[in-house]
């Protein structure tokens, strides 16, 4: 087998130096019971090619984003990523080597999370970022935990604007962690209703800018409403390109940006494996979840980097922990670190205008064909009402070969939002895509 | 899998921490060779740059007025500079493609390139994971087919794939316990048993879920101790965590004994399958009792651990637990397979979301093509040659180090006290970075913390016998040195990696966690 290096001959002699008549020796501490003399019921091995040939029959079962006009966001994005992101993070120094606990053996995985680190924070607005989380999901329910730890107090105040799988998400952990969650009714400007519900009781605030709708909203009156009553204000980013265009979280005045940094660096992935940015103020940096790399110096006074303030985690604090997080994100890091570093600001705003302008093109569309869009002021996304069923449409569009977007029923269908269509653009998107799709819309009206 | 700080100290020792002049020559611009100095991308100067060539965007942002940002002040490299700054980063970073990598616990094995290749297909990695699920069928199929083999080689009914790494598993599968609990009007038991070698992970993630952590004796041998655990097995406890082959190294001979008290006192017995890789296709926790066990797929399934994630931890359950698993998951319809998203209907007893969308697809897809590849036969060969390679290792460094079990084997890491240090002044850390001056990573250290000054060594089986030997002759040269008073050899260590010792206090107690400017930015 080509991924075993020992011959029936190295076995036989290191059996000998151990001292055991044969393997099953070894395994005798296993109760007689549990151990299956014979082969489980699966297929025998495979070679390369075998192996290779069954995968990309699987693949080719699936239409890929690329295979013609698309138009799906709501959470995950299609950008475009220059290859030497994927030549990089193949690189066996980054795609096999550990979590850099031993530092002086580490540097190269160190240094990118420091540069990863300043790059969320600038993007952000914010002071201080860690070495990034699962995802933007998993981020926003740490956010809303950390919340709890700052301010001692256990309610979370969700938006009707923030993605119902990130709701969802920190409803699910932030509740078993034994917080209230008050989750608000999904609207297309749900950020107005926000302030009403801040009390005394409120830990926190979540609010999502643009939000599941596309909508992009100031959020300095939250943020003033938030701090008046003593609770944090955390705002929720799913396109992180928008950092490229958009008054950042923290200029805003939040005190926790969580974002999902997929569009930066990482392909779709039907989902996984994303990466998610988390970034605060200086004061609340010792709550934080997650890990964070700090700059120090080795024993010459050379400078290095180490993970830092690691008394939070669970390896050191066990059931004390600020979290029960082991692992981050470290390549998908890496990509967005590399992508975001090809870009610089400039390259990060010019793909920002992009694809605000190819949204422009689409609202134009769908207009002209007679949809009624729903999003005010949006980024690259836009909601649209459709007569009818959203995911009949999608369905009758797949018959024209086009992907018409995500129907907001798919993310949460108990809204009563069945007529609503998430429609993206972004820069992969052609001026043909959107003429397909205004005229598969059109004939559909007429 | 983590590294313990605890009795280790976190800055160099002594002013220049060990005689550095005496290691001679240095290059008159900082660099080693072929090791660059290489700054941050903040200080090389392209804040007016980018390495991407983008079409000339319509400038008009004007509906978004009040909105915009001034700009965003960082640097951009142009493509080749980009290169060179990244590449000349991973050369300061040890990987298991350059030597063995024996961080026990951690499973650091081969990473085959065939997983990489069709983990980028682009039915997987251009799939939008809201596409409709007609034009998703690939995915989903090979999502099936990756429940299958991991259901028949766990021997459970269920699988819940979403959870994002082990911690996330643990968390998983903790709530479905706790779910399963409540549904059966015993949502008051409020206690987790765990063993006091475990993962730092499980006790944070029972407290995390709001139960009570109590500790669980260890028998001299390194087992969990059965009597211990009966008097604690009460009417409070909601379930045990323990992780089998346990963190010495060492299979729970009385797991099935375990899995019947723990049964018996209405409790749910979760297995930390960490250690799976020891015994894939030869065991089935679902023959030990095991009611949830998360799964590493970046440990015995071979996908790589991408210096810290990402990883994927999908979670086996048994019969009792798996209506309570979380969405979404894949079922067949009259139209092919589709995704079950939401807690309605027939999945109403779900206990809720774990994460957007349907978990680490790329990784699903690297496990599978891994699975796929070895087979039956070759995974039952995984477990064996783990274990072997283990013993091996176990049985020629025992007459120079002392391991803490000595009877009897070992399964797929070999567990080492400090006692062979006594006298010498060389502790733990100092041996293990002086492993770094011989180029290998050190092994897990002062974990777990049952065994004094523990070493934990995972060969995994994708070392050569010629590897193992040569990292077994680099640690007997340094036994000896070490007891022959070489003090300055450990206590300098490393000294011929990129950096010496970091000072970890200084870090920590003056935390620079970003690049700042010495001078305004424009």
């Amino acid at each position: 087998m080509r991924y075993l290096p020992l011959t029936p001959d190295d076995r036989a002699e290191m059996l000998a130096v151990i001292g055991a008549p044969d393997v099953d020796a070894l395994f005798a501490d296993v109760p007689a019971a549990a151990r299956k003399a014979d082969l489980f019921d699966l297929p025998l091995h495979a070679g390369e090619l075998e192996v290779e040939r069954e995968l990309e029959q699987l693949s080719a079962m699936s239409r890929p984003a690329g295979a013609g006009p698309f138009f799906c966001g709501a959470g995950a994005y299609k950008h475009h990523v220059p290859a030497t992101v994927d030549h990089v993070i193949q690189r066996s120094e980054f795609l096999t080597s550990y979590t850099p606990y031993q530092p002086e053996i580490a540097q190269g995985t160190l240094q990118v999370l420091f540069e990863f680190q300043t790059q969320v924070a600038a993007l952000t607005g914010l002071d201080v970022a860690n070495a990034s989380m699962y995802d933007g999901s998993t981020a926003c329910a740490e956010a809303v935990m950390m919340a709890q730890r700052v301010t001692r107090r256990e309610k979370a105040i969700l938006s009707g604007g923030l993605h119902p799988h990130y709701a969802a998400t920190t409803q699910t952990i932030a509740h078993a962690e034994g917080m209230e969650i008050v989750r608000q009714k999904a609207a297309i400007d749900a950020e107005a209703a926000v302030i009403d519900a801040i009390d005394a009781e409120t830990a926190c605030v979540v609010v999502q800018t643009p939000n599941v709708f596309g909508v992009v909203t100031d959020v300095t009156k939250i943020a003033e409403a938030a701090h008046a009553a003593g609770a944090l204000l955390i705002v929720v980013t799913t396109e992180a390109v928008s950092f490229g265009l958009l008054k950042s979280p923290g200029e805003m005045g939040a005190d926790i940006a969580v974002a999902e940094g997929q569009s930066i660096g990482n392909s779709l992935n039907y989902g996984g494996p994303y990466v998610g940015l988390f970034a605060v103020r200086e004061k609340l940096v010792r709550n934080m979840p997650g890990r964070l790399c700090g700059e120090t110096v080795d024993a010459d006074g050379r400078r290095g980097y180490v993970l830092t303030l690691s008394t939070r985690e669970q390896h050191i604090r066990r059931e004390k922990a600020t979290s029960n997080i082991c692992t981050n994100s470290g390549l998908c890091a890496l990509a967005f670190t590399i992508h975001m570093t090809l870009l610089g600001g400039i390259g990060l705003t010019q793909l920002a205008r992009i694809n605000h302008a190819k949204a422009r093109e689409l609202k134009a569309a769908v207009q002209a064909a007679g949809l009624e869009v729903l999003t005010p002021r949006f980024f690259n996304e836009i909601a649209v009402r459709v007569k009818g069923s959203a995911a009949q449409l999608v369905d009758d569009l797949l018959g024209h070969g086009i992907v018409a977007g995500v129907p907001y029923s798919r993310l949460d269908p108990h809204a009563g939002l069945d007529d609503v269509l998430l429609l993206c653009a972004t820069e992969t998107t052609t001026s043909e895509d959107i003429a397909a799709l205004k005229s598969a819309l059109t004939r559909k009206a007429a | 899998m983590t590294m313990q700080n605890i009795g280790r100290p976190t800055r160099p020792e002594g002013p220049n921490g060990g005689d550095t002049a005496a290691e001679g020559f240095a290059s008159l611009t900082g660099g080693r060779g072929l090791l660059q100095d290489e700054p941050l991308i903040f200080e090389l100067g392209g804040w007016a740059k980018t390495g991407v060539d983008l079409p000339a965007a319509a400038e008009d942002a004007s509906d978004l007025a009040g909105l915009t940002r001034e700009n965003v002040a960082l640097p951009g490299l142009s493509e080749p500079e980009a290169m060179r700054h990244y590449v000349r980063l991973s050369q300061k970073n040890h990987a298991i493609d350059l030597a063995l990598y024996p961080l026990g616990s951690c499973t650091m094995k081969h990473n085959p390139r065939l997983n990489e290749k069709a983990a980028r297909m682009a039915g997987f990695a251009d799939l939008h994971p809201l596409a409709p699920v007609a034009t998703a069928q690939g995915a989903l199929e090979l999502m099936d087919r990756l429940t299958h083999w991991l259901k028949t080689l766990t021997g459970m009914p269920a699988v819940a794939l979403t959870p994002k790494a082990g911690a996330h598993g643990e968390l998983c599968g903790l709530l479905c316990i706790k779910a399963a609990h409540e549904a059966a009007g015993q949502g008051h038991r409020r206690t987790v048993l765990v063993p006091t070698s475990a993962h730092g992970t499980n006790p944070a993630t029972a407290a995390f879920v709001g139960y009570a952590v109590q500790e669980i004796a260890q028998t001299d041998d390194g087992r969990v101790d059965l009597a211990d655990l009966e008097s604690k097995l009460g009417p409070d406890v909601a379930a045990i965590m323990v992780t089998n082959p346990n963190t010495c190294g060492l299979f729970e001979r009385d797991v099935i004994e375990i899995a019947r008290l723990t049964h018996a006192a209405g409790a749910y017995f979760y297995c930390d399958g960490a250690n799976f890789n020891a015994i894939v296709g030869r065991v089935r926790p679902g023959d030990l009792g095991v009611d949830a066990m998360h799964i590493n797929l970046h440990k015995t399934f071979s996908t790589p651990h991408g210096g810290g994630g990402p990883g994927a931890g999908p979670v086996v359950l048994s019969a009792a637990l798996a209506a309570f698993a979380p969405a979404p998951w894949v079922v067949s319809g009259p139209d092919g397979l589709t995704l079950v998203e939401e807690a309605v209907h027939e999945a109403a007893s779900a206990f809720g979301r774990m994460s957007a969308f349907q978990g680490q697809m790329g990784m699903f897809v690297r496990a599978y093509a891994y699975m796929r590849s070895h087979g039956a036969d070759g995974l039952r060969q995984v477990a064996e040659d783990a274990v072997l390679n283990a013993n091996y290792i176990k049985a020629r460094l025992s007459d120079v180090m002392t391991p803490a079990f000595p009877d009897g084997p070992c399964m797929h890491e070999a567990l080492f006290d400090d006692a062979w240090l006594d006298g010498t002044g060389v502790t733990t850390l100092d041996f293990a970075k002086a492993m770094i001056d011989e180029g290998f990573h050190p092994m897990t250290m002062y974990f777990p913390l049952v065994v004094h000054g523990a070493m934990l060594i995972e060969p995994t089986e994708t070392e050569s016998k010629r590897e193992l030997d040569r990292f077994c002759e680099a640690l007997r040269a340094l036994a000896a040195t070490a007891k022959l008073g070489d003090l300055e050899r450990f206590k300098g260590a490393p000294h011929l990696a990129p950096l010496r010792r970091l000072d970890e206090t200084l870090a920590a107690r003056k935390p620079k966690l970003t690049w700042k400017s010495d001078v305004a930015l424009a």
